[in-house]
């Protein structure tokens, strides 16, 4: 089924929470919702299902007003963050609830309701845990029953509402290879809602990132991760370091380099936003050290946190901290210890303009403030040996 | 900077080496309990005392002979009649308050919780009063009644009536905390799941509230059987046909027949007993069901 | 559908909000609302030269007194034994414990003229503790005395209740923090535990006085009901009824919700005070 939604809107109270909202999700698409909190990404979602009312504008399935549609022909899977299972009945009457409350005519007999509900046990890897209840399974196996429970009414839609939220970092990881195979098996269209930037990357088809009401960008996560249109998904999707440059025919100057800039950035105040892993480090005094690189400048180190493979460096570079990741070896063989000077460069960069950063994120200022603190912290530290 | 770290040092005198006081002196625990269990005591355990042996005071016979008079059964017959129609209305009434209150936002909402409260915050003879206002012979309909033969002040009508409001509260006021507690998700998830209105209320809602369903019929009931202010306003003590339980008491206690008022009134004493005793039990599944749930 | 039309509402996908509401509304316009309303228009009707009357009348006067009076000392005393009950019950491991606990309810779920009988059996002058105490020259039964010990035991349960949630839940750390911190038991329990305890030890006491006032099974066997001496304002009301002074009736009854309700705001209001120099 094909989800067409058109200039939808939602206000609560005096809030904005939906701002003519346009997307079109594809048949057998995979599609995550991303986003902060508060972003309306699940009002979105909830309006798609038909639990909540939109204040204009209009959701088609198949080019068809869904409000139109009785449930029968609409038929959406919605799977709540908390799950909603009925915890007074057992795993198979939960699942085969959806057949069970068909009206006379369109019911299925026992046997039927019983095979389905074995197949879609199964197919969740839940067989044995039949006879059950919700208050005896972990929060990783009440999520496959309620996925199991909306399979029942073959729906032609999957809505998951934060799906992998309440569970611990180990169980999100083994059920997202399991929900993606379900997608693949099923072929149904599905939608989900995460916060986490990094379950919508790995899972989805597309991504669409919303921000304060709006879509901000639609698109694969690899378009998504390099080439953010905006600096509020670049500072969403990672971490993020700052650097002012000016904007000037079409080129950015950051010190006395120039990097070019997408076409539609006006001239003005700009910012350049590097990811940490993209800033290279290399011996004070070294002109050019990579192909791609652009010569910065001079940073002092500040504070090293070696954490496994991952080492990450904060370095003072013109009075502000900047924030620098590499590998445990590379920063060995560079020999640097805090308090030493060391040149650094930039990798891929990207220019935004220096307002709509401010207003988005809140960069560069937020860099500003954060010396103080640090400084009386790191005081009271020995070096770290890494 | 030089570091001091707290240790004991067996050279400190001995008030340095005394415990912290976290709790009070065994001699305050002692006096406190005391003074708890003896006030208990006085207040709580004499009066059921009375009662049993008041009832037993002419010996076992007479106490039979109390309970099986015509009259006596009369009033257990309607306090049994009244506690079997109101109890059953008020947890419809309650169903439906709380599904109107705890399951859609509108304009309104407090003000008809406060209305709901209302018969649990005034004086039951006012409970009472506003029908005899109202369906009295002087009363509004007084005479619209009195012309077509319908009694309901001075009869059972009137009775069930006022039980009804003065217990009204008493199942909504349980489920309505805990219909808010549970939220919408499960009728959500129930209706997108193709369930009709009815068969998510039956199937969903209703099992979600049970226990708290029954500790508020429990209650209603409890109150139903007990009243006293609100039915005397109405019931005109009208032996054998409009007293209930705790009215004949009244009645023969006037008449300075004791042994026979505390004859009946053991009687309710015991199904208080057995109210308290289900309300025990009910609270201690609610906790147990509680701690299992917080292990996941 | 109904309930889209009268009430002001956000539409939702549950079902039967016209129907819920609808029963609702119909049931508490019959039950509640309509004779409530019978009460104001009889208050009206009375006028105020018979409001006035009322007022001015020794004997609903010394009513009023009595009521709430003796409501007043009672919900206190029960604040004072409901707090100490309430400590042990949660502090104190002890034989019996939750055998009592459960008792605790007693009062609400024993029938109110079950406790009047009882209760004027023990404290007449031949009864059980009476004739004790009338040696010692106290008389209970028959006085604004009894009402109080009457009216004690249908209160009980307020004050416990509503404090004993709030000392389960009480974070024994601050106990501990303060002991460390070198305080004295008696310091501790004064500083640290007995402040946040306080708003629910009001709610206790604005209960049990609430149930004070309008009490009547309970009271009416053991107060004697003398006029002016030992007579309580629900008693004068249905006296009134009886005598088919229906204007009479409905104007005290009017003046009780009226005096009740002022207390009870002003109780709620030291509550939210109290509640606001505690910081929220």
């Amino acid at each position: 089924m094909r989800i067409e939604v058109k200039d939808l809107t939602k206000r609560f109270e005096h809030t904005l929470v939906l701002d003519r909202i346009n997307l079109e999700i594809r048949q057998k698409e995979f599609l995550g919702l991303l986003g902060p909190s508060g972003s309306g990404k699940t009002t979105l979602l909830r309006i798609i299902a038909g639990l909540e009312f939109a204040d204009g504008g209009v959701v088609e399935a198949d080019g068809r007003d869904v409000s139109t549609l009785g449930f029968e022909e609409r038929k959406f899977g919605f799977v709540f963050q908390h799950y909603a299972l009925f915890n007074h009945m057992t795993v198979f009457e939960n699942v085969a609830f959806g057949m069970k409350v068909r009206p006379r005519g369109a019911r299925p007999d026992k046997q039927a309701i019983a095979d389905r509900v074995k197949e879609l046990l199964e197919l969740v890897q839940l067989g044995e845990f039949e006879d059950r209840f919700p208050a005896q399974l972990s929060g990783g196996q009440r999520q496959r029953v309620a996925l199991a429970r909306t399979l029942t009414i073959d729906p032609q839609v999957l809505l998951l509402d934060e799906p992998f939220g309440a569970l611990d970092a180990k169980v999100r990881v083994e059920l997202r290879r399991s929900l993606r195979d379900i997608h693949d098996a099923t072929g149904l269209t599905t939608i989900f809602v995460t916060h986490d930037q990094e379950e919508a990357l790995d899972l989805a088809d597309r991504v669409a990132i919303m921000n304060h009401g709006i879509i901000e960008q639609i698109g694969t996560p690899n378009e998504i991760y390099e080439s953010p249109k905006t600096p509020f998904i670049f500072d969403f999707l990672g971490r993020t370091n700052s650097f002012e440059c000016v904007i000037e025919h079409g080129k950015a100057r950051l010190g006395d380099k120039e990097l070019p800039v997408e076409a539609d950035i006006p001239d003005g105040r700009g910012v350049a936003f590097v990811r940490p892993h993209a800033i290279v480090l290399s011996p004070p005094n070294d002109p050019e050290p990579t192909q791609d690189a652009r010569l910065l400048g001079t940073a002092i180190l500040r504070f090293i946190s070696a954490r496994g493979q991952r080492a990450v460096a904060e370095l003072l570079y013109e009075r502000r901290l900047i924030e620098a990741e590499t590998t445990r070896e590379s920063l060995k063989e560079l020999g640097l210890s805090i308090g030493d000077k060391c040149t650094v460069s930039l990798r891929l960069p990207r220019i935004y303009a220096r307002r709509e950063a401010e207003r988005q994120t809140g960069i560069p200022e937020r860099a500003a403030a954060r010396p103080p603190f640090r400084k009386r912290l790191r005081s009271r530290l020995s070096a770290t040996p890494y | 900077m030089v570091d001091h770290a707290p240790s004991f040092d067996a050279s400190l005198p001995q008030a340095a080496r005394r415990p912290l006081p976290l709790t009070e002196s065994a001699g305050a625990r002692t006096a406190l309990i005391t003074v708890a269990l003896g006030f208990l005591l006085l207040f709580l355990l004499l009066p059921l005392i009375v009662v049993f042996a008041e009832a037993l005071r002419l010996g076992l016979g007479s106490y039979w002979a109390a309970i099986g008079e015509p009259e006596a059964l009369a009033a257990i017959r309607l306090t049994l009649l009244t506690a079997l129609i109101v109890v059953p209305l008020n947890a419809i009434f309650g169903i439906a308050a709380a599904w109107a209150i705890t399951k859609f936002q509108f304009a309104g909402k407090n003000l008809l919780i406060t209305l709901v409260d209302l018969p649990f915050s005034v004086s039951p003879v006012i409970g009472g009063m506003v029908f005899v206002l109202l369906f009295g012979l002087q009363g509004v309909l007084g005479p619209w009644l009195a012309a077509h033969d319908i009694h309901i002040i001075f009869a059972i009508p009137g009775v069930i009536i006022a039980t009804l409001f003065v217990t009204l509260p008493f199942v909504a006021r349980e489920l309505i905390p805990l219909m808010q507690k549970q939220g919408t998700e499960y009728e959500e998830a129930a209706l997108m799941l193709g369930a009709s209105g009815w068969q998510t209320l039956f199937r969903v809602t209703l099992p979600n509230i049970r226990w708290g369903l029954l500790y508020g019929l429990l209650l209603c009931n409890g109150r139903a059987i007990g009243e006293f202010g609100a039915v005397a306003v109405v019931s005109g003590h009208i032996v054998g046909l409009t007293t209930t339980m705790p009215l004949y008491i009244e009645v023969l206690y006037n008449d300075f027949n004791f042994a026979a008022a505390f004859a009946v009134a053991s009687l309710l004493t015991l199904m208080a007993f057995a109210t308290l005793i289900l309300r025990a039990i009910l609270e201690w599944r609610a906790a147990r069901l509680l701690a299992r749930s917080r292990l996941h | 559908m109904i309930g889209g039309a009268i009430a002001i509402r956000q539409r939702s996908i549950v079902p039967g909000f016209g129907l819920s509401l609808g029963v609702t509304l119909s049931y508490l316009g019959l039950i509640v609302i309509i004779p409530l309303c019978v009460l104001l228009l009889k208050t009206s009707d009375a006028g105020w030269a018979k409001i006035w009357m009322e007022l001015s009348s020794l004997r609903t006067l010394a009513a009023f007194r009595v009521s709430f009076g003796v409501a007043f000392l009672a919900a206190a005393f029960n604040t004072v034994f409901g707090c100490i009950v309430a400590w042990v019950l949660v502090r104190y491991q002890f034989f019996g414990r939750r055998l009592i606990d459960a008792m605790i309810d007693l009062p609400f779920a024993l029938p109110t003229a079950v406790a009047g009988i009882s209760l004027t059996q023990i404290y007449a002058g031949n009864g059980w503790l009476g004739a004790a105490l009338a040696t010692a020259g106290i008389k209970v039964a028959f006085t604004p005395l009894g009402i109080l010990v009457a009216l004690a035991f249908v209160g009980l349960p307020f004050v416990v209740r509503t404090v004993q949630p709030v000392l389960q839940d009480f974070d024994r750390e601050t106990e501990e923090a303060g002991a460390l911190l070198g305080a004295s038991r008696w310091n501790i329990l004064r500083r640290v535990v007995f402040p946040p305890l306080v708003p629910a030890v009001m709610t206790g006491f604005t209960l049990a006085f609430a149930r004070g006032i309008g009490e009547y099974g309970s009271v009416i066997f053991i107060a004697g009901n003398m006029p002016g001496y030992s007579e309580i304002v629900p008693l004068l009301i249905v006296i009134k009824l009886e005598q088919f002074d229906y204007a009479g009736a409905t104007v005290i009854a009017s003046l009780m919700l009226v005096a009740s309700f002022i207390l009870l705001l002003a109780i709620n209001l030291l509550q939210a005070w109290t509640r606001r120099q505690q910081g929220g």
